[in-house]
Parts: structure tokens; C-alpha cells; sequence
């Protein structure tokens, strides 16, 4: 079952990929869903049997590299974590799939779609069912590329060329990390399966390692480079550039790949390697200074974005933030708990964003829309509860994760702890706040779209909108039903061994002795959020422009994005390119030639003007000249044999 | 039959071009289709022939196999010795497999003189199959230059529109280097007395200070080949003039010469050299690494570009090569064989257009999806394939080189691994600017997909590629025994030592 799980997509991916012309686009969708559909069954079944019954397993299928120490196989482990993602991934992916039926429906391109769709959902199951590090790299990979072939899915476009390219790079210089980092563990551990390796952590623990000349504990090194990893993958604060511009990619990719899944992998990568993480302090306070500050600077941007989806996708961020400062503070199973109702309300979130866009004719940009509430009630119902659930109202979804998150920082009683708790405090603010600016500028006041526009404006058909509807049950109900397993008193056969959390630093344990006021802390700043966002853009709409103006460097640093981009081309991009075409140019060209080939070529020109003129007849007798001289090379070796 | 079967492999060719030369006779149009067939048919019964090596192989063992040994002029103590090992015996099956593949992608772009470029294929192949398997220093000697001379005629006669210049400065380059190889293959001589490969590479016994000497002799050939920097611009030139399956021959196969030479020569005759010279190695590699991939970044012809990455691919070998530890050097090996196939892979993709557009410059085109969805889902294998994706046998080689360089010097692997991120940059970059965007110009709006013949030529590339990429394990057997006796013995012989110093290099011996 496991493997049919894995290989259903692909095989998805390969029949639409290859054969989608033969049998049409029908076909293809019918035979891509209806695969997503049996393997996110099949999920359900695999959770209900290895996290709720305890049934763990890993199925190894055959060698894939033996070289020395260095073996690995292909395998699909099957623990807790990997089957809280198997829903995740294939639940959100099946959606999409069927989301896309009705989404795509006037693209030329379906069958090529589908499959990307499919082989993407293959590669983050091969990443989350590793029992390696090399397979989870393989994964890792493999969703990137995916990532980049969905981004880019409109090749027609410039912009989405180039963000798919900028995708594509940026996750490789965090590649870089965790490839270095695969290859400490194989240094220090002698392996790279999982269970070799975390079996062996603690002999290992103390032990003291050498990289690039900086000489210090051995497994913070490691844990700091896989993080690197983790970071570009997760978007993270430095290396999170690419996602915003990834949004040039069809709607429902969004909501796939850059919400519920391929983002998460980094957040996912760390839980998996909590036995290592554990033995690394250093490394985690890290973790979770980054995460606490991507949380924060990702919500100041969202503030002011004017693209709809854009604004999500720094929400994400922010809540990719999240997630990772709850590992930093060893809290796994929270950061976890929170990647799982993330996706349904965040997806949800993109799906009805998708809706939007599709209804309003292709229009992005929330300064174009408004008052169209009415027009499209059940779109607007879906993207209050995505809301509601995302800002963390109580009883729904993001309530639990996102509070339990926000609490274990506290209770972390630490100078990084107490760091991530009031960012992620003043983040659910602004998190409020830029929901519900988005909800009042896209569906309420004057509709500020072309009548053209405005007439065409439409329910999406029903095939978009059961997917959502799915989801808006799981953003309502995911958090309630699986508390107590996630993060409740259940968590300790639940996870099994799946997580590794040292006894001293078991917080989740410690959020029941939490202060009365921090725990209404959130609730106030949501309550305040969607406030202020109602001040600003029902009750006084002018407000909005004046402060912009009166603060307007602010604004333009939040509306800039922190001028991160330009940044990063002036640092790298141009003078990369620069330096290349100087290296070419003067280093090959004028150094190297000039003073060698060259320079000789010089003195043999009237030779080679020579034989240029003999070869325009006689090929034999340029041939034998040429033999000529070797077989004279090789007579001359004999006759000095023969001579000593 | 089974006895000879080296030999049969390296000669083979040379039947067909005995019946080309003496048999095919007639008009132009009959001579150049019959050429075109005869080479065809000769290179695949080759191939299938050299399968024997693959399936015959055993595997677990360092022995020399399929060893043949006759008397060649005993006066001079020269001997005709041939045989494989885990080395050297994937190499000879890639050379026989990328033949036919050349013959038939040159079947239209080749016009003139057939006949003469059949033959010079051939005989190309025998040369490059017997300088595999040559088992004697004089017969390797012979086989590793006469390559030359086939290429040289190809990149001389077929090749654009500067092909005598670019012709010129890669036998410039490759011939200096040999000079210098011919005087320490003699020197080696006079010091050991055989020419037996075999024994020198178990018991070389070359004192330390001759040995510096001479592996900076050898050096100096090897890495032209490879090519590494900075001898390596003879590469875009002659990659950019010569004709499309020149190209493939010449990435694929040629460039591995010098890197077989390293590990085959340099690493057992010399390691007290190799040892002292290996920080040399690393700087070199490492600076080609990132240097080419920059220059690579900023091309305008395809070519050149491909070639450029070829150099930085190389870099990865040669580094590999030094880590002397086992993942190190099979993933240079590994990482030679896929880079074999999807550089010449590459080439081809180039060729298939530049056959339909007679442009190789990148601004031309522009959108190629629209028309040709084949050709676009080919040229992507192989662009992730360069790039090192996991799944495709670039990524095998690479990442095991890195493995193997973070045991040897953990600045290597990082300043390599940059080449993952440039890799991905120019190759990407190139993807998009050649096949993305709108399909906006005139004389593109016709152009076709690929025909039957070009997909024949691509589909065992692929598949191979794949192959290496899900189930390297396939390659590694064949490798590991012979790559960890290298090891054992380099390491012996380098504990026994006393070590060496520049200083020995001008005193004198």
C-alpha cells in the first residue's frame, strides 16, 4: 500500500506527460485525479494504521548507490510524521487536482499541467517516505524542479521565466547547505539512513569537527548547514526572495506547492532530524531567531502588498516562520501540528484567492476589486472561515496550532524564546490586520473594476468548489479533532518515535503552567488587527493614504519588500554576469590565448594558411601527413632502443 | 573468440573502413549513401560486440580481464598487451556506444566527402577502444595520439567557419603536452625496464624526486586533455568549429582521456607526486569550477556555452580524482561516463537545431516549445541532467565526488558546490532564452520537431541517462574492486614513504 501511495502519481505524472496528446485532455485529467483521489484514500488509511495504531515500517525496494561506506536505498519509511504528511500532501494535492479541472478549463496545456501536478506530488512523497538523506534530497530536488516547471508553466510570459529561474536558484544555494551538510553526517556517522544515524547521535554528541577552517562542535556545524537547506526551501528570512515572485505560477500551484507542501518540507526536514537537532543548542536557537524574524518581516510586507496573492504568499512566509521558531524551541510536535492545519486553511485561502481571480476575469490586483461580497457569496463565505481559521479565532483550526506555537516560545523561558514570543505576538497583529485589509478591499466598498468586468463576475462552477469546501471543513475541524494527539496528552504514543524531544526540553509539557495572560494575548491582537483593518478601509477609507503619505518611508520600505531584490542583484546577479563576461573577454581571450595558443598560432600562420589550402582538394594526403608524423615519432622511439 | 575479443573490438572498425576505401565505388549520391550504411552497420555490430565486455565482466575482482598478449617486436621488448579492469572497461563500452549514435546524427548534416568522414569515425573509434585497453606504455602511447589525428581532420575539414584555426590550437595544445609524455614514458623505461602497465601500476618503484619530475611530465599532456585550466580554450574553439558529432566524440570521449590518464598513470606510478602535487590539483579544479561556470554564464553560442560547462564538469573530475578516497574517485568515474552522455547528449540538442536554423547563437531563437514540444521535453532531461537533478546520472557522479571531497578539504567541497547554484544558473538560463518566451521570429515560425532518426539517435541516451540516475548501483559494481585496490595501494606505498619536496626537484638525482 505504501507503494502504490508513492507510485500512483507518478504513474499519473508519466501517462499525462508523455501520452496526454494521444488520449486528450479529458483523459489525462480523468486519469491524474482519479490516482490523486485512490493514493489521498489510501493516506487516510496508512494514518489511521501507523499513527493511530502504531504501526511503523519502513519498505525497502532496491539499491540505489554503494560506494565505499556510502550505501543507501531506496526505501519508504513509514512512521507518524511521514504519515500526518502523507494526508497533507496527497489530502491538498487531490483537491488541487480537482480544484484545476475548473481552474485550467480554457487552457491549452492541460495534459502538460496535470502531470506536473502529478510528478510533484510524486517528489515531495518521495521526500516525506525517506529513510535517508540522500532519498530526501532526491525529493527535495525533484519539488524544486517541479516547483520550477509550475512557475514557468506559462512559458510565454517573461516574468514567469524568470521567477521560475530565480525559484530554481535560490533553493539551490540552500541546497548547497544541506548537501554539505548530508556529507558532515556522512563524515561524522559513517551513514546517511536515518536510523544509523540518529542510533548514533549521542556517542557522537560531544564530538568536535573542522569545516572551512572553523574548528567547533561537530553536530551545530551539521545541524546549521541542513538548516541552510531548510531555509531556502521554507522560504526563510535571506533566501526567501523566490516565493512572492513564484506566484506568477497558476493559482492552484500556489496553493499546492507554495502553501500547503513543498514549502513546508524544510519545517518537515527538521522534525525528522530532531534527534540530531536536540544534540545541537546552538543550532536551534538559530532556528529559531530566523524563524521568528522571517514571522515578523514577512508580516510587515504584507501590510501593503496590492496583489492578492501576493499578500498570501508573505502570510505564508510569516507562518513558515512560525512553525520554525516552534522547533527552535524543541517544540516539534506544535511546529508540526501547525504545518497540518496550515495547509488546509492556507490552501483554502489560495483556492478562494483562485476563485476570485477567475471571477474577476484574470484581475490580481485588489486595488481593482471590491464590493463584489454579494456577487460571489460562497467564495466570500469560504475566505472568512480561511481567515477566521489563519488568524487563529477560537475553535477553529489555527486557534490551536498557532497559540500553542506562540505559547511553547514563552514557556521556553530563554533570551530566544522570549525574542520569538513577542515577534510572534506583534506578527498575529499585522497577521489580522492584512487578512481582513484583504477581505474588505477585495469583496467590500465601491466595485472599482471595469462594468465589462463586473458583468462577467461569477460563482466558480462546482468542480472548484467542493475542493474548497473539503478544505474549509478541515480549516474548521482539523485543529479541534487532533489536538489531543498532536500536541495533547495523546502526543506520546501518537508520535511514537517519530519525534525526539530531550526531557529538559520538552515545553509543550511546560505550556500547562503558562501565566493567564499569555494565552489571551494572540486573541487581543487578532481582535485588535481586524479592528484596525476595519478602521482603515470600511469606516475611514482615506486614512490608509494619508498615513502612507505622512510615513512614507516606511511604506516604501514595507511596499519594496525591504528592497531585498534589489539587493541581491546588485550583490550577486549583475556582478556575476559582469564577472563572466570579463573572464571571457580578458582572462581567456586576451590573458590565456593571448600569451598562449595564440601567440604561437601566430608563427605558424603561413603553415596552417598552407595546409588550409591543401585541404580543399586532397583529404588522403592531409591524412598521411599527418600519419607520417607519428609513425616518425614512433620510428625514432625504436631506432633509440635499438641504440642503448 | 572470447580471447581476442579486445582485439576484435578495436579493430572492427578498421574492416569497415577497409570495405569503404576498396569497395564502394560509383557515382557521389551511391558512395556517400553506401559509406553512410557501411559505418552505420560496422559501428553497431561493434557495439554489440563490446556488450560481451559488459555482460562477460566479472565483477568484485581488480584483475586486468579479456587480457591478450602476443609478441609485437621482441627485439625491443615491445609487446602487444591489451586488457580491461573496472576502469577502464565502462569507457570503452561509452566510446562504442557514442559512435553509431555520431554516424547517425551526421547522416544529413554531412554533405561532402562522405566517405572520407565515415572513415575518419572509424578509425576514430578504433583508436579511442584500443587506447583503453592498451596494455603496454608504447601501444597506449601510439592509440592516445593517433587520436589526434582523426579529430584534427574532422574539426579541420567539416568544421565551420574557423575550423583551421581552432584545428591548429587544439593540436598545439595536445601535441605539446604529448612531447613531454613521450620523454617520461621513456624515462620511466630506462628506470623500470618494462613497459608492462600491469606491474608498473602494482609495483612502480620510482624513486620519489624522478617522480615529480615525471608526473609534471605527464601533467602536462593529462591536463590539456581534461582540458583544466588554464589550458583549457582550445575546448570552446574546437567544440564551436567542429561539426556536431565531432563535438559529441570530442566531449564525450576525448576529454576523459586525460582524466583516465591521472588515475590509470599518474595516481600508482607516482603517488608520492600526486600526494605532494594534489593542493595544485584542487586550485586548478576549483578554479575552473567557478571560473567557467561564469564565463559560461555570459555566452552567445550554444556551443560555446556547453563547452564552457564541460570544463566546469571536468573540474569535478579532476577534483574527485585527488580526494583518493573511494567515493571520490568513483564518482570521477562515474561522473566521466555521465558527463560522456550528456554533454554529447547537449551537443546533439544543439546540432538538431543548428541543422534546421544554421545558427548556433543563442539570441536567434526563442520559444521553440510552441513548435517543437519533443525536442523541448528531450533538451530538459538533459539540462537537469547537467545540472546535477537527482534522478539523472549527472547527480550520481557529483554529489559522490563532493562526498568524497569533504573527507579530503572541506574548503574544496564548499567552493565546489558553488557549481551546483552557477551550474544551474547558465544551463537554466540557456533553457529559457532558447525554448521559453513567444515564438515572435519569421524564420522560426516554421521550423519542425524532431524526426524519426534524431529521436532514434536520443532515446538510448535518455534512457542510459536514467538508468545511471535510479540505478547507478549497475555501474559502481563494476568499478569498486578495482578502484579500492588503487586506493589500498596508493596508501601503502605513500606509508612507505618518506615523502617528497620541491627542494628534490632542483638538487638533482
Amino acid at each position: 500500500m505504501d507503494v502504490l501511495i508513492v507510485a500512483l502519481p507518478l504513474a499519473g505524472a508519466i501517462i499525462a506527460g508523455l501520452f496526454g496528446r494521444t488520449i486528450g485532455d479529458r483523459a489525462s485529467q480523468v486519469v491524474t485525479c482519479l490516482f490523486m483521489l485512490i493514493a489521498a484514500a489510501l493516506s487516510v488509511v496508512v494514518f489511521f494504521d501507523v499513527a493511530i495504531g502504531g504501526n511503523a515500517r519502513t519498505t525497502e525496494l532496491f539499491t540505489w548507490i554503494d560506494s565505499g561506506d556510502f550505501e543507501l536505498s531506496w526505501a519508504l519509511k513509514v512512521d507518524t510524521l511521514t504519515a500526518v504528511m502523507l494526508v497533507v500532501v496527497n489530502g491538498v494535492s487531490s483537491m488541487v487536482h480537482v480544484y484545476s479541472v475548473g481552474y485550467m478549463s480554457h487552457d491549452k496545456h492541460r495534459p502538460r499541467f496535470f502531470a506536473y501536478l502529478s510528478l510533484f506530488t510524486f517528489f515531495m512523497l518521495m521526500l516525506v517516505t525517506a529513510d535517508n538523506f540522500v532519498q530526501m534530497f532526491f525529493g527535495w530536488e525533484g519539488v524544486g524542479l517541479a516547483s520550477y516547471l509550475l512557475i514557468g508553466f506559462w512559458y510565454e510570459k517573461p516574468t514567469a521565466c524568470a521567477a521560475a529561474i530565480k525559484a530554481f536558484l535560490v533553493n539551490r544555494v540552500g541546497d548547497i547547505g544541506f548537501a554539505l551538510g548530508i556529507m558532515g553526517a556522512f563524515v561524522l556517522f559513517g551513514a546517511v539512513g536515518f536510523d544509523q544515524v540518529f542510533s548514533a547521535v549521542e556517542g557522537q554528541a560531544d564530538a568536535q569537527f573542522s569545516f572551512i577552517g572553523i574548528e567547533g562542535h561537530a553536530l551545530t556545524i551539521i545541524c546549521i548547514l541542513l538548516f541552510i537547506g531548510a531555509m531556502g526551501k521554507s522560504a526563510q528570512l535571506g533566501l526567501h526572495t523566490w516565493l512572492p515572485d513564484a506566484m506568477e505560477g497558476p493559482t492552484p500551484v500556489s496553493a499546492l506547492i507554495h502553501a500547503a507542501t513543498m514549502v513546508t518540507a524544510g519545517v518537515f526536514m527538521l522534525a525528522r532530524l530532531s534527534p540530531m537537532f536536540e544534540f545541537a543548542p546552538i543550532a536551534l536557537e538559530i532556528v529559531t531567531y530566523v524563524g521568528a524574524a522571517t514571522a515578523f518581516f514577512a508580516a510587515t510586507v504584507g501590510l501593503t502588498q496590492t496583489d492578492i496573492k501576493r499578500v498570501i504568499a508573505y502570510s505564508t512566509c510569516s507562518q513558515l516562520g512560525y512553525m520554525f521558531f516552534a522547533i527552535g524551541v524543541s517544540a516539534y510536535g506544535a511546529a508540526i501540528f501547525h504545518l497540518f492545519t496550515h495547509a488546509f486553511f492556507k490552501a483554502l485561502l489560495f483556492l478562494g484567492a483562485g476563485s476570485v481571480i477567475h471571477a474577476m476575469s484574470n484581475e490580481q490586483d485588489m486595488r481593482n476589486m471590491g464590493g463584489i461580497s454579494k456577487l460571489i457569496p460562497a467564495t466570500y463565505i469560504l475566505m472568512w472561515i480561511g481567515s477566521l481559521a489563519l488568524a487563529g479565532f477560537p475553535g477553529l483550526s489555527g486557534f490551536f496550532s498557532k497559540d500553542m506555537v506562540i505559547e511553547v516560545a514563552y514557556m521556553d523561558n530563554s533570551a530566544h524564546g522570549t525574542f520569538a514570543f513577542w515577534l510572534g505576538i506583534a506578527a498575529a497583529f499585522m497577521t489580522a490586520f492584512y487578512s481582513w485589509r484583504l477581505l474588505f478591499m477585495t469583496f467590500h466598498g465601491k466595485p472599482r473594476a471595469s462594468k465589462e468586468v463586473m458583468s462577467h463576475v461569477h460563482e466558480s462552477p462546482m468542480v472548484m468548489m467542493i475542493p474548497l469546501l473539503v478544505l474549509a471543513v478541515g480549516s474548521l475541524g482539523a485543529g479541534w479533532l487532533f489536538k489531543d494527539y498532536f500536541i495533547g496528552d495523546l502526543r506520546a504514543d501518537f508520535w511514537g518515535d517519530a519525534l525526539f524531544v530531550l526531557p529538559t526540553n520538552d515545553t509543550i509539557e511546560a505550556v500547562k503552567n503558562i501565566p493567564g495572560w499569555v494565552p489571551w494575548a494572540p486573541f487581543v491582537m487578532m481582535v485588535s488587527g481586524i479592528f484596525l483593518a476595519w478602521l482603515f478601509y470600511i469606516a475611514k477609507p482615506d486614512l490608509p493614504q494619508t498615513l502612507a503619505k505622512v510615513f512614507r518611508p516606511i511604506y516604501l520600505f514595507s511596499f519594496n519588500k525591504w528592497y531585498f531584490d534589489e539587493l541581491y542583484d546588485a550583490l550577486f546577479v549583475r556582478p556575476s554576469m559582469a564577472l563572466g563576461r570579463k573572464l571571457w573577454k580578458a582572462g581567456d581571450g586576451a590573458i590565456i590565448d593571448g600569451f598562449g595558443p595564440d601567440g604561437v598560432a601566430e608563427s605558424t600562420r603561413s603553415l596552417s594558411q598552407r595546409i588550409s589550402a591543401l585541404q580543399t582538394g586532397y583529404v588522403y594526403h592531409y591524412a598521411f601527413a599527418m600519419l607520417i608524423g607519428v609513425v616518425a615519432l614512433v620510428t625514432w622511439y625504436f631506432l633509440f632502443q635499438v641504440g642503448m | 573468440m572470447t580471447d581476442q575479443i579486445l582485439s576484435i573490438v578495436t579493430f572492427l572498425p578498421l574492416v569497415g573502413v577497409f570495405f569503404i576505401l576498396v569497395f564502394i565505388r560509383g557515382d557521389e549520391e551511391a558512395v556517400a549513401r553506401n559509406a553512410r550504411y557501411t559505418a552505420l552497420w560496422t559501428s553497431l555490430v561493434t557495439f554489440a560486440v563490446s556488450l560481451a565486455l559488459w555482460f562477460g565482466f566479472e565483477r568484485g575482482t581488480p584483475e586486468f580481464q579479456f587480457v591478450e598478449e602476443y609478441e609485437w617486436i621482441p627485439s625491443l621488448g615491445l609487446t602487444y598487451r591489451m586488457g580491461v579492469d573496472g576502469i577502464s572497461v565502462l569507457f570503452v563500452l561509452l566510446s562504442t556506444l557514442l559512435t553509431p549514435l555520431c554516424i547517425l546524427a551526421s547522416w544529413d548534416s554531412v554533405k561532402t566527402r562522405v566517405r572520407e568522414y565515415m572513415v575518419a569515425f572509424l578509425a576514430l573509434e578504433t583508436l579511442m577502444v584500443g587506447m583503453f585497453c592498451a596494455l603496454d606504455f608504447m601501444l597506449f602511447y601510439v592509440f592516445f595520439e593517433g587520436v589526434l589525428i582523426p579529430m584534427f581532420l574532422i574539426i579541420g575539414i567539416w568544421g565551420g567557419a574557423r575550423r583551421v584555426y581552432a584545428a591548429f590550437k587544439f593540436f598545439l595544445y595536445t601535441l605539446l603536452g604529448s612531447v613531454l609524455m613521450l620523454l617520461a614514458i621513456m624515462a620511466i623505461y630506462f628506470q623500470t625496464g618494462t613497459m608492462d602497465i600491469v606491474t608498473l601500476v602494482s609495483d612502480a618503484q620510482i624513486p620519489g624526486n624522478m617522480q615529480l619530475w615525471l608526473w609534471l611530465a605527464f601533467f602536462a599532456s593529462f591536463a590539456v586533455k581534461v582540458p583544466m585550466w588554464p589550458v583549457h580554450t582550445w575546448l570552446p574553439d574546437a567544440h564551436v568549429e567542429a561539426p556536431t558529432a565531432g563535438s559529441v566524440i570530442l566531449a564525450g570521449v576525448l576529454l576523459k582521456m586525460g582524466a583516465y590518464g591521472f588515475l590509470r598513470f599518474s595516481l600508482p606510478i607516482m603517488p608520492e607526486a600526486s600526494a605532494y602535487f594534489t593542493p595544485l590539483v584542487f586550485t586548478l579544479s576549483v578554479i575552473a569550477v567557478i571560473y567557467t561556470s561564469l564565463v559560461a554564464l555570459a555566452q552567445e553560442d550554444m556551443k560555446k556555452l556547453i563547452a564552457y560547462s564541460s570544463v566546469a564538469h571536468m573540474g569535478f573530475v579532476t577534483i574527485g580524482i585527488f580526494t583518493m578516497n573511494q567515493q571520490g574517485i568513483e564518482g570521477a568515474i562515474f561522473q566521466m561516463l555521465s558527463h560522456g552522455i550528456v554533454s554529447g547528449a547537449l551537443f546533439l540538442c544543439v546540432g538538431v537545431i543548428y541543422d534546421r536554423m544554421h545558427t548556433r547563437e543563442i539570441d536567434r531563437y526563442g520559444g521553440l516549445v510552441e513548435r517543437m514540444p519533443a525536442y523541448s521535453v528531450i533538451f530538459i532531461i538533459f539540462t537537469l541532467a547537467s545540472v546535477g537533478l537527482p534522478g539523472t546520472g549527472g547527480f550520481v557522479g557529483e554529489f559522490l565526488i563532493l562526498v568524497g571531497a569533504f573527507q579530503a578539504n572541506t574548503w574544496v567541497a564548499l567552493l565546489a558546490a558553488s557549481g551546483m547554484v552557477l551550474g544551474a544558473a547558465y544551463m537554466l538560463y540557456l533553457y529559457r532564452r532558447v525554448i521559453f518566451g513567444r515564438l515572435t521570429k519569421e524564420d522560426l515560425k516554421a521550423i519542425l520537431d524532431m524526426n524519426l532518426r534524431e529521436k532514434v539517435v536520443f532515446a538510448p541516451l535518455v534512457v542510459i541517462v536514467l538508468w545511471m540516475g535510479i540505478y547507478p548501483v549497475s555501474f559502481l559494481d563494476v568499478m569498486s574492486a578495482s578502484v579500492s585496490n588503487l586506493i589500498e595501494n596508493y596508501n601503502q606505498t605513500l606509508a612507505a614513504s618518506d615523502g617528497v619536496s620541491l627542494a628534490s626537484l632542483w638538487s638533482g638525482n
